[in-house]
C-alpha cells in the first residue's frame, strides 16, 4: 500500500487547481461588463477618455482572460481524470451543465473576444461593441452553467435513483436549483467586487504617480489642480480623467457588488442552514443548540468530540437570524447533528471495492473545522473590508485625485487582492464543509432523498499514487511559474499606462509620419 | 440499434472531426513557428492568419470532452482515467501553447519571445501528438477490467498505435497547416508553404492513412471503405491542387481527406466507443456506457440549437478575417515604458 492515500494527492490536485483557475475566472467575470461599459460610453459620448480606458482596462482583461482560458481547460477534464467512479456515478446529470457551458458559452466567449481583439477598424463600429457584449455575456452564461453543477453537489435535485445511482427526470429542476440561483448571484457579485477593487487599487496608483511626478497638484482647498507632462508619454490632461473616472467607477461597482454578495450570501446561508445543517454548524463552531453567532471561539476548533471548542465573544440571537430571520430559534448544534447522519448514512464506509482501502473506515461526518470556520470568517471579512476600503476611497478621492501619501498607495496596491481572497475562503469554505461527502445528502430533503457519494469513492480507482503525485507536481510547478509571467506582464503594462495600450500616445509629439494604411492590424500578436 | 445513442455517438464524432479540422492547423502553425519562419515578422504574420481564431478553434476540444461526459459517461471516465498521463501531458502543452500565443509580443527581449516560440511550438506538437495517441487508442482499444479501469499500471495503455496515431495527427496538422498558411498569406511564407505541401504531403499523411487501413481491415463496412475511398482521392486532389496554385481547393481537399478518414475510422468501430483489450465483454459500447434515453433527448435539443449557431458564427469570423495576412499589414511591435518621470 501507498504511504499516501491517492484520495488525498486528488483532493488536493484538485483543489489546487481549482483555487487557482478561480483567481482568474472573477477577474474575468468582474472585469469584462465593466470594460463593455466603457466602449459603450465612448461611442455615446465620443469622449478620448473612454477609448482609452477601454484600451488600457482591454488588454489587462485579455492577459488575464488567457489564462483563464488555459487553466480552464484543465477542470473540463480532470473529472475524468482522477475521479472516474465519480464521472461515472453522476455523469448522466453533471456532465450536461459542463456540455452546456462549452456549446452554448464557451464557444460565444472565445469566437466573439476574438472578434472583438481583431476587429477593430475592420468590423463597423456598432457590430465590433456588439461582439465585446456578447463575449462578456458568454462568460456570465458559462457562470451560471458551472454553478448549477456545483450546485446539485450541494443540493441534488431532479434526479431519481435507478439501480443506486442518480438519473436526471428533470432538467428544470437542476437548472432551477435554488442553490444554483443564489450561489450564482453570490458569484456574479463576488467577481463584480473582484473587478471594482483591480480598477480602484490601479487607478489609485495612477493618480499618486502623476502626483508624485508633480503632474497633478492640489490647491488650498484641497482641490485637484491638473496638469500635463509633454515629456511622458500619455501623460497629458485627458489622462487625469482617464484614472479619476476608473477610480470612481471601481469604487462604485465593488461598494455595490458587497451589496449584491451580502443580500445573496444571506439567501445562501438560509438555504444551507436547511440543506446542509453540519456544513454550516461547522462554520459556526457550533458544537451545542443555541442562537448564538460566534465572534471568536478559541480551542482545538480540529478536536473530534468538539467540547474543547470555547466561543469567547458570541452575539445571542445573530445565528438564528442568518438562518431563519428571527432571534430566537434554536439553531441545531454539531453534537445533535453528528448521531442523526450517523442513523442515515452510517458510522462506517460500506466494504465495497470502490471504496478501495478505505472501506470500512469509520465516517468522520465533521468537517475540518479550522478550515471552516475560520473560511466562513476570512471570506466575510474580506469582502466587508474591502466595500469599506472602496467606500471611505470615495470619499478621499470627491476632490479629484489621491493623497501623496505612498503608504496610502501601497494599501490601494495591496487591497486588490482582498476580494480574491474573500473568493478563494468563501469556495475552501463551501468545499471543505461538504466533506466527507462529493455529492452532499440533505437530511431535510428538499431534493432527492438518499443521492449521495463519499469522496472516498470517487477517485479513478485505476489511477496510482504515483501518476497522481506527477501530476499534482507538474501542475502546480506550472501554475506556479505562469502566476509569475501573469503578475509580471500586468504589473508592465500597469507602470506603463495608458500608452502602454494605446501606442499613439507615443507617436503624439513627433507626428509627422503618416497614418497607417487601413491594412495594418490594429491589434497583432 | 438505438436511435439517441447513435445520434450522440455521431455528434461525438462530428465534434472530434470538427477539433481535428479546425485546431489542426493552428496546431500546425504552432509547430512551423518552429522552422519554418525565417524572421520574427514572418513569425508574426503565421501567428495572426490563427490569431482571431485559435481559442474559438480550442473550444471544441472542450466540447467534445464535455459532450462525452453528458452523453456517454462511463467513456469519458474509463478513457480519461486509463489514459491519465499522456493526457496530463497534453493538458499542460495546451496551456503552454495558449498563454503562449497571448504574451510572446507582450514581452520585449529576445530570449522573452524566443522562450514563448519554442513554448508555442513544443506545446502545439505534444498534444497533437497526445490527442492522436488518446484518439488511436479509442478505436484499438486499452487493458479494461469488467468496472471499466485501466489495469497494469501507468503505462499499460502504450503500444504501436498510439505511436502511429501521435504520427497521424502531427502529420496531418503540418501539412493542413502549410496549406492553410498557403492560402492566408502572401510572399516568401506563401511560396514556402506551398513547397512544404508538395514535398511533404505524401509522406506526412501516411501514418493517418496507416491508421484508417488498420481499422477498416478490422471492422471496415462498406461504406467506411467508400469514405476511405473517398478521402484517398482528396488527398491526391490536394497535392495536384497545390501544385496547380488553387490554395483554396489544396485545403478543402485536406479537408476532406480528414473528414471522411475519420469518419470512416468513427464508423468502422460503432457501435463499441472504447475496446477492452482484456475482454471483449468489458468492452464500451454506445449501449452500456451511455447516458439515459431523457439526459440525450435533453442534450439533443441543447445541440440542435447550439451546434448550427456555432458553425454560423464561427463561419462568420473566417469570412471577416478572410483576406490574406501580408508582412505590411502587422503593425510595429511598440515598447512599453514605465510612464514615469525619471529623477
Amino acid at each position: 500500500m501507498d504511504a499516501i492515500d491517492p484520495l488525498l494527492i486528488a483532493r488536493w490536485q484538485f483543489g489546487i487547481t481549482t483555487v487557482y483557475h478561480f483567481w482568474m475566472v472573477p477577474l474575468t467575470l468582474g472585469l469584462g461588463p465593466v470594460v463593455a461599459f466603457m466602449q459603450s460610453r465612448w461611442h455615446k459620448t465620443g469622449d478620448e477618455r473612454w477609448y482609452r480606458m477601454t484600451k488600457f482596462w482591454g488588454k489587462l482583461y485579455l492577459i488575464n482572460f488567457i489564462m483563464g482560458v488555459a487553466t480552464g481547460i484543465v477542470q473540463e477534464f480532470q473529472f475524468g481524470l482522477a475521479w472516474s467512479e465519480y464521472s461515472r456515478f453522476v455523469g448522466d446529470v453533471f456532465g450536461a451543465p459542463l456540455a452546456m457551458e462549452a456549446l452554448l458559452a464557451f464557444f460565444v466567449e472565445s469566437t466573439f473576444l476574438g472578434l472583438w481583439i481583431f476587429g477593430w477598424n475592420r468590423l463597423p463600429k456598432r457590430l465590433h461593441l456588439a461582439c465585446l457584449w456578447i463575449a462578456v455575456i458568454g462568460s456570465v452564461i458559462s457562470a451560471y452553467f458551472i454553478i448549477v453543477a456545483n450546485s446539485w453537489m450541494q443540493h441534488p435535485v431532479g434526479v431519481e435513483l435507478i439501480d443506486g445511482r442518480p438519473v436526471m427526470t428533470d432538467v428544470l429542476a437542476v437548472l432551477g436549483n435554488n442553490t444554483a440561483i443564489a450561489a450564482y448571484i453570490h458569484t456574479i457579485f463576488g467577481a463584480l467586487a473582484v473587478g471594482g477593487g483591480f480598477l480602484l487599487g490601479i487607478a489609485w496608483y495612477q493618480l499618486w504617480q502623476r502626483r508624485r511626478d508633480g503632474i497633478d497638484t492640489v490647491d488650498s482647498t484641497g482641490r485637484v489642480v491638473v496638469g500635463e507632462a509633454t515629456d511622458i508619454p500619455g501623460r497629458d490632461r485627458a489622462d487625469h480623467r482617464v484614472w479619476i473616472s476608473s477610480l470612481r467607477i471601481g469604487a462604485v461597482v465593488a461598494v455595490v457588488a458587497f451589496a449584491g454578495v451580502a443580500a445573496s450570501g444571506d439567501l445562501q446561508a438560509k438555504l444551507m442552514f436547511d440543506q446542509q445543517p453540519l456544513k454550516m454548524a461547522a462554520a459556526e463552531g457550533a458544537c451545542h443548540d443555541g442562537t448564538a453567532f460566534s465572534v471568536l471561539s478559541v480551542g482545538n476548533l480540529g478536536s473530534k468530540d468538539c467540547d474543547d471548542v470555547v466561543a469567547v465573544i458570541e452575539v445571542p440571537g445573530i445565528l438564528s437570524f442568518l438562518a431563519n430571520g428571527d432571534f430566537e430559534t434554536e439553531i441545531r448544534g454539531i453534537n445533535s447533528l453528528i448521531p442523526e447522519y450517523q442513523e442515515k448514512y452510517g458510522t462506517h464506509l460500506p466494504d465495497d471495492p470502490m471504496y478501495g482501502a478505505r472501506a470500512g473506515q469509520e465516517i468522520e461526518y465533521l468537517p475540518i473545522m479550522e478550515v471552516t470556520y475560520w473560511g466562513f470568517r476570512l471570506m466575510m471579512g474580506f469582502g466587508a473590508l474591502a466595500a469599506v476600503a472602496a467606500a471611505v476611497a470615495l470619499w478621499i478621492t470627491r476632490r479629484g485625485t489621491v493623497p501623496a501619501s505612498r503608504p496610502l498607495m501601497q494599501l490601494a496596491i495591496v487591497g486588490i487582492l482582498a476580494p480574491f481572497a474573500a473568493n478563494s475562503a468563501g469556495w475552501i469554505f463551501t468545499e471543505m464543509g461538504r466533506q466527507p461527502f462529493v455529492v452532499a445528502p440533505n437530511p431535510n430533503p428538499s431534493g432527492t432523498d438518499g443521492v449521495f457519494m463519499f469522496t472516498a469513492a470517487a477517485v479513478s480507482p485505476g489511477v496510482n499514487f504515483t501518476e497522481l503525485l506527477f501530476s499534482l507536481a507538474a501542475f502546480t510547478l506550472v501554475y506556479a511559474v505562469l502566476m509569475v509571467f501573469e503578475v509580471r506582464l500586468l504589473v508592465r503594462y500597469v507602470r506603463g499606462g495608458v500608452a502602454s495600450s494605446v501606442p499613439k500616445l507615443h507617436a503624439r509629439r513627433d507626428d509627422d509620419s503618416p497614418p497607417p494604411s487601413d491594412d495594418v492590424l490594429a491589434f497583432a500578436y | 440499434m438505438e436511435f439517441l445513442p447513435t445520434l450522440w455517438f455521431v455528434l461525438i464524432a462530428v465534434l472530434w472531426i470538427g477539433y481535428l479540422f479546425l485546431e489542426g492547423f493552428d496546431l500546425g502553425v504552432g509547430m512551423h513557428l518552429l522552422f519554418s519562419a525565417r524572421s520574427e515578422r514572418e513569425r508574426r504574420v503565421m501567428l495572426n492568419t490563427i490569431g482571431p481564431v485559435w481559442d474559438g478553434n480550442e473550444v471544441w476540444l472542450l466540447t467534445a470532452g464535455g459532450a462525452t461526459f453528458a452523453a456517454f459517461p462511463f467513456w469519458y471516465a474509463s478513457l480519461f482515467s486509463a489514459l491519465y498521463i499522456p493526457l496530463v501531458i497534453v493538458l499542460l502543452g495546451l496551456i503552454f501553447r495558449a498563454v503562449a500565443i497571448e504574451y510572446r509580443g507582450k514581452g520585449s527581449t529576445d530570449a522573452w519571445i524566443r522562450s514563448w516560440d519554442f513554448a508555442l511550438g513544443l506545446g502545439s506538437l505534444v498534444s497533437a501528438f497526445g490527442v492522436g495517441a488518446a484518439l488511436a487508442l479509442t478505436t484499438t482499444g486499452l487493458p479494461l477490467n469488467e468496472n471499466g479501469d485501466r489495469v497494469g499500471g501507468a503505462w499499460a495503455w502504450f503500444n504501436g498505435y498510439a505511436v502511429l496515431g501521435g504520427l497521424a495527427v502531427v502529420g496531418f496538422c503540418l501539412v493542413h497547416a502549410a496549406a492553410f498558411l498557403a492560402l492566408k498569406t502572401e510572399g516568401p511564407v506563401r511560396e514556402r508553404s506551398r513547397r512544404f505541401v508538395s514535398l511533404a504531403l505524401p509522406v506526412a499523411l501516411l501514418p493517418l492513412a496507416a491508421w484508417v487501413l488498420v481499422i477498416q481491415f478490422r471492422s471496415g463496412t462498406l461504406v467506411t471503405w467508400a469514405l476511405v475511398l473517398v478521402a484517398v482521392t482528396a488527398a491526391v486532389v490536394a497535392w495536384f491542387a497545390n501544385r496547380a496554385g488553387r490554395e483554396g481547393w489544396s485545403f478543402i481537399g485536406l479537408g476532406v481527406f480528414l473528414v471522411t478518414g475519420a469518419a470512416a475510422l468513427f464508423g468502422a468501430v460503432y457501435p463499441i466507443v472504447l475496446p477492452s483489450t482484456l475482454d471483449p465483454a468489458h468492452s464500451l459500447t454506445i449501449w452500456n456506457a451511455s447516458s439515459s434515453d431523457y439526459t440525450l433527448g435533453v442534450m439533443s435539443i441543447v445541440a440542435a440549437v447550439g451546434v448550427p449557431l456555432v458553425l454560423v458564427y464561427q463561419g462568420w469570423t473566417y469570412w471577416v478575417f478572410r483576406k490574406r495576412v501580408t508582412a505590411a499589414s502587422i503593425p510595429e511591435a511598440h515598447a512599453v515604458m514605465p510612464a514615469v518621470r525619471s529623477r
